[in-house]
């Protein structure tokens, strides 16, 4: 079980948080304009990474808010936590 | 035959107290300090159990976790725990425990016909013979397993309870032994906080028997003093009868750990648990769990009376027993003479030390020589003979230089038992768990752990090094150091001194050519438990397994509960061989969780039966329905009101009189598990603009309306009514599985997406109860039970709410229906529920007021043509499947609008809803009955689709079905069938899905 640092409530366990797959991907700003290729990279293709991945996780069981992790997927090692809008070394977007 | 006794003096056992127990139905006794294991071969016993496969007698083998063939089920009734190994089954006053393997008893076994058959019976022999025919695998299936059983369950329920306890500290060592004792001294002395975890009873691991002195003591004098520091020290833990059986991400351990196990049943504090469950998280770990010393695989090596030389010399030492009256040691190393030693001082005729090498180390040989004990060089055990009562011969033969032939047959030595030594495997298996992978060292013969992956080292024998003093500094720098990383500096330990002989080393001897006593059928077991042989791995590799990891699942090598202990690195050294390869080539199976077997109650825990598995929800009104004698049904948590039976109804009967109660007169739903949620904000709106398919910019401040939300693939997820309370606050409705999902998906858009949206979102599923009201006569029973609101259709319309009183109490009431009836819904706060039910019921007794439950208000909305999401829908379904295009607004955008233009949902001849009449009012189909055009026996059949709904409905006299059907909107009156499971045809007519009221005037009166 991995433990993970919530950016708001500190270190807990796996268990109380929600996985929401990779993270960055922005919804497009005009749908109707895109093609159903753009669309469907939107909504179903995934870098599935090996190595560093950002990803989405929600403190479910605590603070009920989400966040990002940049997480090693060979080593399950979390490299780094950090809040929406924000870059990983923490510096506001 | 009593072939064994009970030694004079020494030993760790209490001789002035005896325990009495009971094994496969004979009286025993035994001391306290005794196993299961040493009390029974203290008593001569030396058949333990038949062998899994080949029903082979068996006896023991090891003195600890890794032993294969003792075991035994503990315990009567609810109290047997199958499974158990002897050598670790402490005794208590009035144990019982069987053997898991022998039927229909030890002696005779009906069973070891197996044994004679074995050259029928080859690697994978299940596979290959009875997978045909396939439909009678099932059959040959139960009589494979009451074969082959390990055991049984109890059938009773556990009259224990279990508990789990989460734990957090600084240095976390896995094993008492010597390495681990000095680990745990060196980090408490920085001050760190420790866990020490030992699966034995006693602290000291192999200095409860090794005869070294250190610190100028016996081992356990030793273990002592140790034991006294730690447990004054006050952020210590040590736990006993506690088996590290996990080691998972992040430095994450479970301990299982036996808390009344060694008292038997109802001796303890009822309170007490009988597991406890430890989830630990550990910043540093130091990995102590020693080595498990290997079998030698040679013909017959499973005959009763063959032992591990350490388990020889731990029954002689620690259990002061003698395992027989004449023995004899087989070693390919130096440590093995020990238990020669070891026999010598129990009074025990030693005939014969065997050693496969040349030159056995100079130390040893003296010691062993001075007792004028023949040692034999260069020689092999190729064969053994044996009687009822296990060893009685062996055979001795000169080894050849490259090991691969016998020389010469140097006859025969009687002796009753052979202490075998093939060398030590460090138990790798928590460092494998970890993300290790251990590595081949080729001068021990043995694998040991590969760079560390997490924050763990491991010390002593697991880590190779096989010497008392090596153990000790490699214990205390390893505790030293994972005390300073986590923050603790300066913790020290004095090394004892210790006494020890200058070691040779090891020749690695993998296999035994056969000898003159082995017949036709040689068998050189690898793993004893499940009966695989060094021949069952060639075969494996002669048709053609490569992997280790799949010649394991072919031949069942270190599975049960050897999980790789015993047999794994001769059966992978073989399987180099046959490939050419060298051992770390081949690599070892992953060690994978648990360690050693931990039983389900543990894993469970506290979150059993009703109360704990899961929480059960009930609505405020919930004793009421119970005293009215409802049928209930589970909606996800929830507990929701089915049906009410009177006397003498079936729920047939039950669902019709509620059903017409409700279309003619008046009925009430408990429609409080609906899930609610508050919304408030500036840009609420906007925000259900993006949720939402229809447009929410003009709803008025007590209006209500229908939504469908949508996932971004244009799929239906939820539905519900949402009313605008206030400009900038509604409060939206879910349904009652769906409202944590849907609640969650609004959230993760507002803060990840739209973070710039001013919205709040407040679940208050809990906070309202609401019950609705439905039928021509609700208005007037709503007037009786005192509502101060105009209910007259002009004031108060349809899809409108208002706030207001009924009966005194402060309640919103809407004109919202999913029966299509007129209907109320009434919400008040939880508290009031149940008054406000009972105040309904009362003023609705003249018109015969109707309780309906979850089947009745199915029936009721299927009749107007309403689907239920998860139902009708199933994750694949569009709203324009649904043939709701007019809910789905083309002049904004929402969740999941640029995918119902995509290719697949655009298409025609899509499965869309239509209704379904049976030619045969009175036929109800089956819900989930697949549709196709015209009946036919010739397969594939085509599928066009199936029925999502399906129901009686009294009020139209005939049945009624909601389907998904291949184009279905545009094939109005055709007729198409329910091709049913039991064979049968049903001919149907594709309709509207409304089948009452199309209009709608019935919700609007």
């Amino acid at each position: 079980m991995l433990q993970i640092e919530c950016p708001w409530c500190g270190a807990r366990d796996q268990q109380e948080f929600q996985y929401g797959g990779e993270a960055h991907i922005v919804r497009p700003e005009s749908p109707d304009t895109l093609t159903d290729e753009q669309w469907a990279d939107y909504l179903f293709n995934r870098a599935n990474s090996k190595g560093v991945h950002a990803e989405q996780w929600c403190h479910t069981a605590g603070c009920r808010r989400w966040f990002n992790v940049l997480r090693d997927t060979v080593s399950y090692a979390v490299l780094a936590v950090y809040r929406p809008g924000e870059r990983p070394s923490g510096s506001v977007e | 035959m009593s072939t064994a006794r009970r030694l004079e003096r020494g030993g760790l056992i209490d001789r002035s107290r005896r325990i009495h127990f009971k094994f496969n139905g004979r009286d025993y006794s035994g001391h306290p300090g005794d196993t299961l294991a040493s009390a029974l071969l203290a008593q001569g016993v030396r058949l333990f159990g038949r062998s899994f496969k080949y029903h082979r007698p068996r006896g023991v083998v090891g003195a600890g976790a890794e032993e294969p063939n003792a075991l035994v089920q503990v315990g009567e009734g609810a109290y047997r725990t199958p499974n158990l190994r002897a050598t670790q089954v402490e005794l208590y006053e009035g144990l019982t425990a069987r053997t898991v393997n022998g039927w229909p008893n030890l002696a005779f076994d009906i069973g070891a016909i197996n044994n004679r058959l074995s050259r029928l019976l080859p690697a994978g022999f299940y596979y290959k013979t009875f997978m045909w025919p396939r439909f009678a695998w099932l059959r040959y299936e139960h009589h494979i397993r009451h074969a082959a059983g390990l055991g049984h369950a109890p059938s009773l329920p556990d009259p224990d309870h279990y508990d789990k306890r989460h734990a957090h500290c600084d240095v976390f060592i896995a094993g008492a032994g010597p390495a681990g004792l000095v680990a745990a001294l060196g980090a408490a002395r920085a001050g760190a906080r420790v866990m020490l975890v030992d699966e034995q009873a006693q602290l000291g691991g192999s200095l409860l028997h090794a005869p070294a002195a250190i610190g100028g003591g016996s081992g356990p004098e030793w273990v002592s003093e140790l034991e006294a520091e730690l447990k004054s020290c006050p952020e210590v833990t040590v736990l006993t009868r506690a088996t590290v059986s996990g080691y998972y991400d992040h430095n994450f351990l479970v301990v299982n750990e036996r808390r009344t196990d060694h008292v038997g049943p109802g001796q303890s504090d009822s309170r007490l648990s009988r597991e406890r469950l430890w989830r630990v998280r550990a910043k540093q770990v130091v990995i102590a769990t020693g080595a498990i010393e290997r079998p030698l695989v040679f013909d017959g090596n499973d005959t009763p009376g063959v032992m591990l030389a350490s388990a020889v010399s731990t029954y002689i030492r620690r259990y002061a027993l003698a395992p027989g009256r004449s023995g004899a040691v087989f070693t390919n190393n130096d440590s093995g003479y020990q238990a020669a030693l070891d026999m010598v001082s129990a009074g025990m005729d030693v005939r014969a030390v065997v050693d496969a090498r040349e030159k056995p180390g100079a130390s040893v040989l003296a010691a062993v020589s001075a007792h004028g004990i023949p040692v034999y060089p260069g020689s092999v055990v190729p064969a053994v003979r044996s009687g009822l009562q296990g060893l009685q011969q062996i055979e001795l033969a000169t080894l050849s230089p490259g090991g691969d032939d016998i020389l010469s047959h140097k006859g025969l030595v009687d002796c009753q038992v052979l202490a075998m030594s093939g060398g030590w495997s460090p138990a790798v298996h928590l460092h494998s768990q970890s993300g290790g992978r251990p590595r081949y060292d080729e001068a021990h013969a043995c694998f040991v752990p590969g760079p560390s992956v997490q924050a763990e080292r491991s010390a002593g024998a697991c880590r190779g090094s096989f010497t008392l003093s090596a153990c000790l500094h490699e214990g205390a720098d390893a505790g030293i150091s994972a005390a300073a990383q986590s923050g603790w500096p300066g913790g020290y330990v004095d090394i004892p001194a210790t006494e020890e002989i200058d070691e040779a080393p090891l020749q690695a001897l993998w296999e035994v050519p056969a000898g003159t006593l082995s017949g036709d059928g040689v068998k050189k077991f690898l793993d004893f438990q499940n009966d695989t042989t060094a021949a069952d791995i060639r075969l494996a590799a002669r048709e053609g397994y490569r992997s280790i990891e799949h010649v394991k699942r072919y031949t069942a090598l270190g599975f049960g509960t050897d999980q790789g202990k015993l047999g794994n690195i001769n059966g992978l050294a073989i399987l180099a061989g046959a490939l050419g390869k060298s051992p770390g080539e081949v690599g070892t199976t992953t060690f994978r969780p648990n360690y050693t077997p931990v039983t389900f109650g543990a894993v469970a825990g506290r979150t059993l039966g009703e109360q704990f598995f899961d929480p059960v929800r009930k609505t405020a009104i919930h004793a009421w329905h119970v005293r009215r004698g409802a049928e209930f049904e589970d909606v996800g948590q929830w507990k929701r009101p089915w049906f009410y039976p009177r006397e003498g109804e079936d729920m047939h009967a039950a669902v019709n009189r509620e059903c017409l109660a409700t279309r003619n007169g008046v009925g009430v739903l408990d429609a409080s598990t609906l899930g609610k949620i508050d919304i408030r904000g500036p840009d609420a709106a906007e925000f259900l603009n993006l949720l939402y398919t229809n447009n929410w910019d003009n709803l008025q401040p007590g209006r209500c309306r229908y939504g469908f939300m949508l996932g971004e693939d244009g799929m239906v997820m939820d539905d519900g009514v949402t009313s605008c309370l206030a400009p900038g606050h509604y409060l939206m409705t879910t349904t009652t599985g769906g409202a944590a999902a849907v609640m969650a998906w609004m959230e993760r858009w507002l803060q990840t997406e739209w973070p710039y949206l001013k919205v709040y979102l407040t679940s208050v599923t809990d906070q309202w109860s609401v019950m609705s009201v439905a039928g021509p006569d609700s208005r007037t029973v709503l007037k009786a039970a005192g509502c101060d609101l105009d209910l007259d259709t002009g004031t108060f319309p349809f899809m409108s709410m208002q706030a207001g009183q009924v009966g005194g109490i402060p309640a919103r009431v809407s004109r919202i229906s999913f029966s299509g009836e007129l209907a109320f819904e009434i919400s008040v706060d939880a508290n009031q529920g149940l008054a406000l039910w009972q105040a309904i019921m009362t003023a609705g007794r003249d018109y015969d007021i109707t309780p309906y439950g979850t089947e009745a208000m199915h029936v009721l909305r299927a009749e107007k043509g309403y689907v239920i999401v998860g139902q009708d829908t199933d994750g694949s379904v569009t709203p324009v499947d649904l043939g709701m295009d007019w809910i789905v607004s083309g002049k904004k955008d929402f969740i999941g609008k640029r995918s119902l233009c995509r290719s697949d949902t655009d298409r025609p001849n899509r499965k869309q809803l239509v209704g379904l009449k049976t030619e045969d009012p009175t036929r109800v189909l089956p819900e989930g009955a697949q549709l196709v055009n015209a009946p036919q026996t010739e397969r594939p059949v085509p599928m066009i689709g199936h029925v999502s709904s399906s129901y009686y409905s009294a009020n139209l006299g005939r049945s009624i079905a909601l389907a998904l059907v291949k184009g279905g909107l545009s094939r109005m009156g055709a007729r198409i069938f329910a091709q049913l499971m039991n064979g049968s045809v049903v001919p149907a007519t594709i309709c509207e899905p409304v089948f009452l009221d199309p209009e709608n005037q019935r919700a609007k009166s």
